[in-house]
């Protein structure tokens, strides 16, 4: 018995070393292919991608170590309320596609801080900007290097902190030498990885349960045991025998799941690593396609993530609810050893109690396990197990390499070009993009290694600061030609104030003695949802104090006259 | 030097587009998903629950769809106007 799991985690493992190996040479073999020459090539890739590089670009660039490992698993502990993630992430693309990216494709700068700065015709205005745009990143890089750390340790056995290193190391070397030239064509190799990886165990374990090969179908087919019953009602059925609400039903209010999915919404359409990728296409028709082709393949991993999450969770609870303990399989004593899963005998009867009531439940599952352990739980070959740690590391690393680009862009171009040092040359200019992106890269491991506290709290609510900032802003600098620079930065600043202030009492519970209860959310919105108000907030106050200040000198309305109108592009460096 | 009545006139059809397009993307999403949920849930379609399909399933395809629609427009529209240089 010992033998034989020896064997098999060794199995595991040389596989994991194998595909791991495979790609990260992959990653370094495009970079060093890839190098950029010139500032444009190092913050917009020279702007001549392909519309479908572009796309593939994009949808690794979007789903992150978040989509990729811990996605499924909420999903499948929410059931109906996991929702918000699936039509939050994917229907802000609409608004993105149809809303802002031809237009910032137009007018063709490399920065969202750019277009603030020049649209508002104000220095003000780009510094609250590049403000907003550093806190939104770095709250998100974090929470990436981070999960490199933990595939790494979960996966390899090595220590978190030597994969955050390890991670970092590659992240460097590709971003900093290929800027987003570099990180474009890994991300279009990563997409490969990872969408490989999340669909091939989907696809084992849907035949498994429904005979149909597609997920997204197999999930609301009758399950292959005969019974005739469809697989959705005997997890409800499941769900209510342990004490949770029905799976199909969830128990968020309504009010908080429409806020949390509009705050998604926006914030993923007003995140600058998502908006910058549309700069990096040819001609404003290639960004409204481009942003077509990654919604769909975005949408292919996140219509197949709730497949997972149903498989996953009734896979779980067939397997351990109500078993003795003494005959759980390999896989559970291999989690257990990582502190993921942890079971406790309350009663003393050698059975695994798992329920809804805290006080009797003995089980705690962490919820990354649906997607890192799914393949054990089904049985699969070891190089499936292994392709889940290789797409995971593709998936953080994509991300991560995105924000550290826009942060290095941020510092500068925004800050040392446009503010600081608008002397410095083009080499000088190259030169510091790269060593803010070094800077940047430490910063992020940094905080990989420290997570503080408050990081994990915080990345969810990254949209909620983008949605509350830069979303209003855009939005009214291209459909509304009287928004003048006093309407912005008030309305910008009033935005994030309030979405700060709400996330510190209400998430982080900073401004009292304890955590305020759920009762206490206003209009009994979450922190989650609150930026969907904070936006608001900002659309109010930008259009108040818009109209009792001057309008934009004509050069500005001209500005806004131009980006409407697809053609006269300014030229792009061919590949 | 772009002519302004064109501009004007172009830009009058892409905001009617873009109006019904994200009054779609409402009702698919917040409508068919969120607000008319349990009502669409007595309707089954194989084993999905409807309301709980399109929350899950449905309104992301529509989204994909909605994208492509608005790229075909547009590169009509833009033909019309003569911006498709």
């Amino acid at each position: 018995m010992m033998h034989s799991l020896l064997a098999e985690g060794m199995g595991v493992q040389n596989w994991t070393y194998i595909l791991v190996g495979i790609t990260f040479t992959l990653y370094i073999g495009i970079a060093i292919w890839s190098r950029a020459g010139s500032t444009k090539e190092f913050y917009v890739a020279g702007g001549g991608v392909s519309p479908l590089a572009n796309g593939m670009a994009t949808a690794a660039d979007w789903m992150s170590a978040a989509s990729f490992i811990s996605m499924a698993g909420i999903i499948s502990f929410a059931g109906y309320d996991g929702a918000v993630y699936l039509m939050g992430w994917t229907g802000g693309y609409v608004l993105l596609a149809l809303l802002l990216a031809p237009y910032l494709r137009k007018f063709g700068k490399f920065t969202v801080p750019d277009f603030i700065g020049d649209r508002y015709y104000s220095k003000t205005a780009r510094i609250v900007a590049v403000f907003c745009a550093l806190l939104v990143s770095f709250t998100y890089v974090a929470g990436q290097m981070r999960g490199v750390g933990i595939v790494f340790s979960r996966f390899l056995e090595v220590d978190i902190n030597t994969g955050v290193i390890i991670g970092m190391l590659i992240v460097l070397f590709y971003a900093v030498l290929g800027g987003m030239k570099g990180i474009t064509y890994t991300q279009v190799a990563q997409y490969c990885v990872l969408i490989f990886a999340f669909m091939v165990p989907a696809i084992f374990i849907s035949i498994q349960m429904t005979g149909n090969p597609i997920p997204q179908l197999g999930f609301g087919g009758e399950l292959t045991d005969g019974s005739g019953t469809y697989l959705l009602d005997k997890l409800d059925g499941l769900s209510t025998q342990l004490g949770f609400s029905e799976y199909t039903e969830g128990s968020k209010s309504l009010i908080d799941v429409f806020a949390i999915t509009l705050a998604l919404m926006v914030g993923t359409a007003g995140l600058p690593h998502v908006i910058v990728r549309f700069f990096t296409v040819k001609r404003v028709k290639d960004a409204r396609k481009s942003a077509g082709i990654a919604l769909l393949l975005i949408v292919l991993l996140y219509s197949t993530a709730p497949a997972v999450a149903v498989f996953a969770r009734t896979n779980m609870i067939e397997t351990v609810s109500n078993k003795p303990y003494a005959g759980v399989p390999d896989w559970f004593t291999k989690w257990e050893t990582t502190g993921l899963i942890s079971f406790t005998d309350k009663n003393n009867d050698g059975l695994i109690k798992y329920v809804a009531n805290k006080e009797q439940n003995e089980l705690i599952v962490d919820r990354d396990i649906m997607v890192l352990a799914n393949p054990e739980i089904a049985n699969l070959p070891d190089w499936v197990i292994a392709l889940v740690a290789a797409g995971g590391l593709a998936a953080a690393l994509s991300t991560a390499a995105g924000l550290l680009l826009v942060i290095s862009a941020s510092v500068s171009h925004d800050l040392i070009k446009k503010i600081i040092n608008p002397k410095i040359s083009e080499k000088g200019e190259l030169i510091a993009a790269r060593l803010s992106a070094v800077g940047a890269v430490c910063v992020a491991g940094y905080f990989g290694i420290n997570p503080p506290g408050f990081v994990a709290a915080v990345v969810a609510l990254a949209f909620g600061l983008a949605a509350a900032s830069f979303f209003p802003a855009i939005i009214l600098g291209i459909f509304y030609k009287r928004m003048n620079k006093e309407g912005a930065i008030a309305g910008m600043v009033a935005g994030i104030t309030a979405m700060l202030l709400y996330m510190i009492k209400y998430k982080l519970g900073w401004f009292d003695e304890t955590l305020p209860d759920k009762s206490e959310w206003w209009f009994g919105i979450s922190p989650e949802g609150f930026g969907s108000i904070a936006m608001l907030l900002n659309f109010i106050v930008s259009i108040v104090i818009m109209k009792f200040t001057p309008a934009p000198p004509k050069d500005v309305q001209d500005i806004v006259e131009n980006i409407r109108i697809p053609i006269g592009v300014g030229k792009a460096i061919k590949h | 030097m772009i002519d302004k009545k064109n501009a004007k006139a172009y830009w009058k059809e892409n905001i009617k587009y873009l109006t019904w397009l994200l009054i779609i993307w409402f009702i698919v999403s917040f409508g068919a998903g969120i607000l008319f949920k349990d009502a669409l849930n007595s309707i089954k379609i194989g084993g999905f629950k409807l309301g709980f399909w399109f929350a899950q399933q449905g309104s992301m395809y529509v989204f994909a769809i909605l994208i492509f629609v608005y790229v075909r427009l547009m590169n009509k529209l833009d033909k019309k106007y003569g911006y498709d240089a």
